[in-house]
């Protein structure tokens, strides 16, 4: 994967497997820190502290399709690969949290890419699941909470394509007037 | 700049498509979206579908995903289900080839044989 945004839609991915119902996204730079953090967080299943150790394991899955699960370890080596940590919390029952941080300027750093079809990704294939995007870069704040998108439309309406065109743009703009600063 | 006026007036439309969804029993396609998806351009073909779909006014298709399925090295997969029709597996989508999609195969209802890698006998409800 060369986008670290697609690795963000990977890890969405398992908290949606683990039936969560509200799955926050938060992305935070600070160039002045010169870092930057990205962390998902779920209220799905959660996993018990035996699983937790296992899963970044690459051979360590709970699907039945197939043996291997690459998600968390392909998003463990990009982390590193920027200099950067890579954690996860998880409780069973609760939910889990995946953080990983980078240096900014690593030249190894992938970029983040396209955060936009991401999140638009999500919500068009999970209508039902509500999601929490965050964005800060310094002090500049963008994002979408589709709990205030569906107050505007109603939930079904985020199976209707010219609503996720719409939405689509909106975090292309990079706007923030559907979520609580 | 999209505002929320704009939001406002895609609401009623959107609230009609789902009345008359709800009447038709309308064709649902499935983007697989696991780990082998994502890596081959899942996100990309979920996309253009969804951006036909509306250049096309095709708001009543449903758009939905689902993880892997198993076939990691056909990825990105798309499944098409027309009701009273088998359900149709495209394999090795791009943005592209989804978009002939949806105008072949969800508007005249002629499938693209050789995009096809699964075919299922059962007939979709």
């Amino acid at each position: 994967m060369r986008e670290l945004a697609l690795h963000i839609l990977d890890i969405i991915q398992n908290s949606l497997r683990a039936g969560a119902k509200l799955i926050e996204v938060e992305i935070v730079e600070d160039t002045r820190l010169d870092t930057l953090m990205v962390l998902i967080r779920d209220d799905g299943s959660g996993m018990d502290e035996v699983l937790l150790e296992r899963v970044i394991d690459p051979f360590t899955t709970t699907r039945t399709t197939r043996k291997v699960g690459l998600g968390i370890p392909l998003m463990k080596m990009a982390a590193e690969s920027a200099a950067g940590d890579f954690t996860i919390d998880s409780r069973l029952g609760e939910g889990t949290v995946v953080k990983a941080t980078f240096v900014h300027s690593h030249i190894d750093r992938m970029p983040l890419g396209n955060m936009a079809d991401t999140i638009s990704t999500v919500i068009a294939g999970n209508p039902t699941v509500d999601l929490v995007y965050r964005h800060r870069i310094n002090d500049d704040v963008s994002g979408l909470d589709t709990r205030l998108l569906k107050a505007e439309v109603g939930e079904e309406a985020l199976t209707v394509p010219s609503v996720i065109e719409w939405v689509k743009i909106y975090l292309k703009e990079g706007s923030s007037y559907l979520m609580e600063v | 700049m999209k505002s929320l006026d704009e939001l406002r007036q895609l609401r009623e439309k959107a609230q009609e498509t789902i009345r008359l969804r709800e009447q038709a029993g309308g064709i649902r396609i499935i983007v697989g979206m696991g780990t082998c998806g994502i890596a081959a351009g899942a996100r990309e073909v979920m996309l253009a579908i969804v951006d036909e779909l509306q250049k096309k006014n095709l708001d009543d298709v449903i758009v939905t995903q689902t993880g892997c399925a198993g076939l990691c090295e056909k990825e990105p997969l798309v499944e098409v289900l027309r009701p009273g029709e088998p359900k149709i597996t495209y394999g090795y989508m791009t943005a592209d080839k989804a978009r002939a999609m949806i105008t072949s195969h969800v508007v005249n209802g002629q499938i693209i044989g050789e995009y096809v890698v699964a075919k299922e006998d059962d007939v979709a409800e």
